[in-house]
């Protein structure tokens, strides 16, 4: 027997689901177009590798993931493409987004398989390539791609593999079916992922309300070292992290991943499809799915083929639109609903409940808490939800999560028991949205602040050798000029006795004097940098190279301005722009100042030249 | 075809707080009973006088407030605190006094601090340390004499004059010292065996007090088998109060032993259901274990050693003070941390 650990808090909700095990697994019909989402888990979303008009048979890969992380998807049945276009998804906020539309021929002819039947003659890498291949991603929830989930870091060594067969959801009963009827698919894939991963452990959890399932998964793992554990039922002990609790006594990190203490938990669909990759060569194209709620008449489970459409599946089990309240994509404490009908099944997709109102009557209005802390019994990850709420509610984010609010895994067993139904996951869901906001803006905030601070440094650092280079030619200046004085002197002295030189000679000197103070003068103008180009002395003769150097500036002016004034622009509309924009102008400054410089230079030598001329 | 939006959990199966307050009073009951067949009908007059003065004064203010009356009304929480009130103001209690301790209680210790939820303090307990302080010889003298209710104790329509009539006292020969409030007084003069001569004692622990206290025990059981309460203050209150008995009182002969301290008084009623207010108490298990022997400690320590005989309504509404410091200090480690957080974001980091 098993040692098995319990978890604080818990819930044992209506469990539901006898309505959908009175009959087995049933292939359902071929709907009239198939709606392939090209994300159909998290990382990057497919390429699709196939044009509208094209014709793919039953398995043939038509989008892929060039890079980033993710699988292909396959088409479920040989067909034309017949759009690749925005379709309603399966997604809380009842998005669109790209599906790839698939006219089934009703031929059903299949691409060439090549199915490996002894896959330990094979590399593991290999095997996980083959998985890869096949478009398998976790069929359990958030669909991480099972190649890379089965391919831990090195230090990451997983000494448990669980297999999830809690299924603690209350209607859900699509794992439940699948142990019963292919239980031997089901240890099969797990035997591989046990053989890639070489764990110490390899046990099977399944809640003990399911009878059937554990009576043949018992027999299917018959002669080799898999456990087989029989868990209580409660909910959420199919959380991963309590279910790990469960088998192992074991806790995962706050913020870690189960490996982080050598555990990895799959599902079993996931276990199941990577058997038929494996031995049978087949891609993930199906999938077990309950359709099931008072608003259908004959709830059951199907083998519904990726890209149905749910209204299809809903036909087949004798949906009354009429008495249906909201449809609900996977269970009643941890689903989402849906608006449209025609969004697709997913590899995620378990369940769709077509409730009645009286099954998921709305809550009664929210009361005010009374702190009776039955949320904090209930809670799984014993947190305090009231304290969550308080804060929460007071957007006192900074509090909430300093009380862990980030270890909530949305569970709802708060909600569901609170007395005054306070819809305390929502509070948590808004919380940690806002905090993920802040946090990015934050983020968004420090960088601009230490790019614009870096442009600061430049622009001062660029003033300071502009400065310098300016002294470091007056300076040249000024020696060039005591030399030519010194140079006059001597011919002064040297000449002194002729009267007629000497008057020559303080003409000379007066014209000297005269020239020094002129570039003097034209040195203070040109000093100040913003100074106007029209304010520099007139030169007696302008040289037609200044007009275009007068030009230019006004030119570059003209343009700065445009920049700036669209700068303001994307300010106040707050466009994504303005980085950019912000560099123009910073650059179209620069140009300005630098042809200003050269207008001042130019006029100056014309200054100096036209006075030189005066005086000879 | 437009489906309910909602975000999950779509599945709820709640008590809802008026039924939860439903099964306070019911619980009240097997109380309620001893008290009226052991001091005869002053209970049960108190119970419903208070609940109704409660009941109206919830509405007007309701009203001042511009909140939904009705609504709120049928979450019987103000009717709780009535019963409270009534069950423990004395039996004689002129219908003033309770009046003036439930509308306190209503309109100041509750609705002023926000109403349901928002209350630092235990509305019944701040109507009854207001009127125990302000009128302290209305609700000393008052205590009925034990009489079984078809031997002897005062008829339905004199106890109802004796209230209504509204004197400060009731006719002598009626009433008689608490055992509580007789041991503390006596004992410094005489020897436990003479005390307990008193006919207030009786044959067991204290006359009539035993019974009462049981039917609240009984009461509580219940709600916790409800899973209404949770044990940790009942039994933290409980167990603080006898070790401090044990450990302090062992002398009969100078303080009151230990079977008077848990069966006198308002021992039963305190650690079941007014310790156990969710609104005032502490939040988690630890807390809620601090909170109660806290409870218990500071009713042996002002029974003993300060001026009251019971203290049921000082300790709950010192612990009350107590209880945002407690639950700073004792949050509960999560899954997947090594130990709580605690204090405030930014420090002592778990």
């Amino acid at each position: 027997m098993t040692q098995l650990w319990d978890f604080t808090g818990g819930i044992h909700p209506a469990e539901n689901k006898q309505q959908s095990t009175t009959r087995g697994i049933r292939t359902a019909t071929m709907p009239e177009r198939l709606f392939l989402p090209l994300q159909q888990h998290i990382g990057a979303p497919a390429e699709p590798v196939v044009q509208v008009g094209d014709r793919v048979l039953k398995g043939q890969k038509i989008a892929d993931i060039t890079n980033g992380i993710g699988v292909p998807v396959h088409a479920p049945t040989s067909g034309v493409i017949e759009n690749i276009a925005h379709h309603p998804v399966p997604h809380p906020s009842g998005m669109e987004d790209w599906c790839i539309t698939l006219k089934p021929d009703g031929e059903e002819q299949w691409t060439p398989t090549s199915p490996v039947s002894d896959y330990k003659s094979l590399e593991r890498d290999q095997v996980l390539k083959l998985i890869r291949e096949a478009g398998i991603a976790g069929m359990g929830g958030a669909g991480f791609p099972t190649n890379i989930k089965l391919r831990p870091p090195r230090d990451r060594k997983v000494q448990t593999l669980i297999l999830n067969g809690a299924e603690c959801e209350p209607y859900i009963t699509a794992d439940d079916m699948t142990m019963r009827e292919q239980a031997e698919e089901v240890v099969g894939g797990l035997k591989i992922m046990s053989w890639i991963l070489r764990p110490e452990r390899c046990v099977i959890g399944i809640e003990d309300n399911k009878p059937q399932a554990i009576e043949r998964m018992a027999k299917a793992i018959e002669g080799t070292q898999i456990e087989l554990a029989v868990i209580p039922t409660k909910y959420p002990s199919g959380g991963e992290k309590q279910l790990i609790r469960i088998l192992t006594g074991m806790e995962v990190p706050s913020g870690g991943i189960p490996a982080d203490i050598g555990v990895m938990c799959q599902n079993v669909g996931t276990a199941r499809a990577v058997s038929r990759a494996v031995f049978e060569g087949k891609p993930l194209i199906s999938r077990v799915i309950t359709i099931t709620g008072d608003a259908v008449r004959d709830p059951g489970n199907y083998e519904a083929l990726i890209g149905t459409p749910v209204n299809s599946l809903l036909d087949q089990a004798g949906f009354d639109p009429a008495r249906a309240s909201r449809l609900v994509s996977g269970g009643p404490m941890m689903g989402f609903t849906l608006t449209s009908t025609e969004v697709p099944v997913t590899k995620t997709s378990n369940c769709v409940i077509a409730a009645t109102d009286q099954e998921l009557p709305a809550p009664p209005p929210e009361q005010p808490c009374i702190r009776c802390g039955q949320c904090a019994d209930a809670c799984p990850m014993e947190l305090l939800p009231q304290q969550l709420f308080w804060y929460s509610r007071a957007e006192e984010f900074e509090k909430a999560e300093h009380m862990n609010l980030f270890d909530c895994i949305e569970c709802g067993a708060c909600s569901y028991v609170c007395p005054s139904s306070i819809p305390l996951v929502q509070y948590y869901r808004y919380a940690k949205g806002e905090i993920r906001v802040q946090k990015a803006e934050q983020l968004k905030a420090d960088r601009a602040r230490e790019r614009f601070e870096a442009r600061q440094a430049r622009l001062e650092r660029e003033q300071e050798e502009k400065e310098l280079r300016r002294k470091e030619r007056a300076k040249a200046a000024a020696e060039a000029q005591a030399r030519k004085k010194a140079e006059a002197e001597q011919a002064i002295s040297s000449d002194s006795a002729s009267d007629e030189r000497a008057a020559k000679a303080a003409q000379v000197e007066q014209a000297l004097a005269r020239k020094k103070a002129k570039a003097e003068r034209a040195d203070a103008e040109k000093a100040p940098a913003e100074a106007p180009a029209q304010e520099a002395p007139a030169p007696a003769q302008p040289k037609p190279d200044l007009e275009a150097l007068e030009k230019q500036v006004t030119q570059a002016r003209t343009k700065l301005e445009n920049m700036q004034g669209m700068l303001e622009e994307a300010r106040t509309q707050q466009a994504d722009n303005v980085d950019k924009l912000e560099r123009a102008v910073a650059k179209n400054l620069d140009r300005v100042k630098r042809a200003e410089d050269a207008l001042a230079e130019a006029q100056q030598l014309l200054a100096n030249q036209s006075e030189s001329q005066s005086t000879e | 075809m437009a489906f309910v939006q909602q975000s999950s959990p779509h599945a709820h199966k709640a008590r809802p707080t008026s039924r939860v307050m439903l099964w306070v009073i019911i619980a009240a009951l097997p109380g309620l009973l001893a008290q009226t067949l052991f001091f005869g009908w002053g209970n049960l007059i108190n119970v419903v006088w208070c609940i109704a003065v409660a009941l109206a004064s919830e509405a007007i203010i309701l009203k001042f407030r511009k909140k939904p009356i009705s609504a709120i009304l049928k979450d019987n929480t103000a009717a709780v605190t009535g019963l409270l009130l009534g069950l423990s103001l004395p039996q004689f209690a002129p219908w003033w006094v309770s009046l003036t301790a439930v509308v306190f209680a209503i309109v100041i210790a509750k609705q002023l601090y926000g109403g349901l939820g928002s209350n630092p303090f235990n509305p019944a307990m701040v109507g009854y340390a207001l009127v125990l302080i302000s009128f302290p010889v209305a609700m000393t003298t008052n205590w009925a004499e034990a009489a079984l209710l078809w031997q002897g104790a005062p008829g339905f329509g004199e106890t109802l004059t004796a209230i209504a009539s509204g004197h400060q006292t009731a006719i002598d020969g009626w009433t008689m010292a608490t055992p509580l409030d007789e041991y503390k007084h006596k004992i410094a003069t005489h020897t436990a065996k003479e005390v307990l001569a008193h006919p207030t004692f009786g044959e067991g622990v204290a006359r009539g007090w035993e019974w009462v206290n049981a039917g609240f025990l009984a009461g509580g059981l219940l709600l916790i088998a409800l899973r209404i309460i949770s044990w940790h203050i009942p039994v933290a209150f409980l167990a603080a109060l006898g070790i401090m008995s044990l450990a302090f009182g062992s002398n009969a002969d100078q303080v009151a032993p230990l079977s008077l301290q848990l069966l006198a008084g308002g021992t039963m009623l305190g650690a079941f259901f007014i310790a156990t207010d969710p609104v005032s108490a502490a939040t988690s298990h630890q807390g809620k274990l601090i909170y109660g022997a806290g409870t218990g400690i500071l009713i042996y320590l002002i029974r003993t050693w300060g001026n009251y005989p019971d203290a049921v309504a000082f300790s709950v509404l010192l612990m009350n003070f107590a209880v945002p410091f407690i639950d700073h200090f004792t949050p509960p480690r999560t899954y997947g941390h090594h130990k709580a957080r605690r204090g405030v974001p930014g420090k002592s980091q778990g």
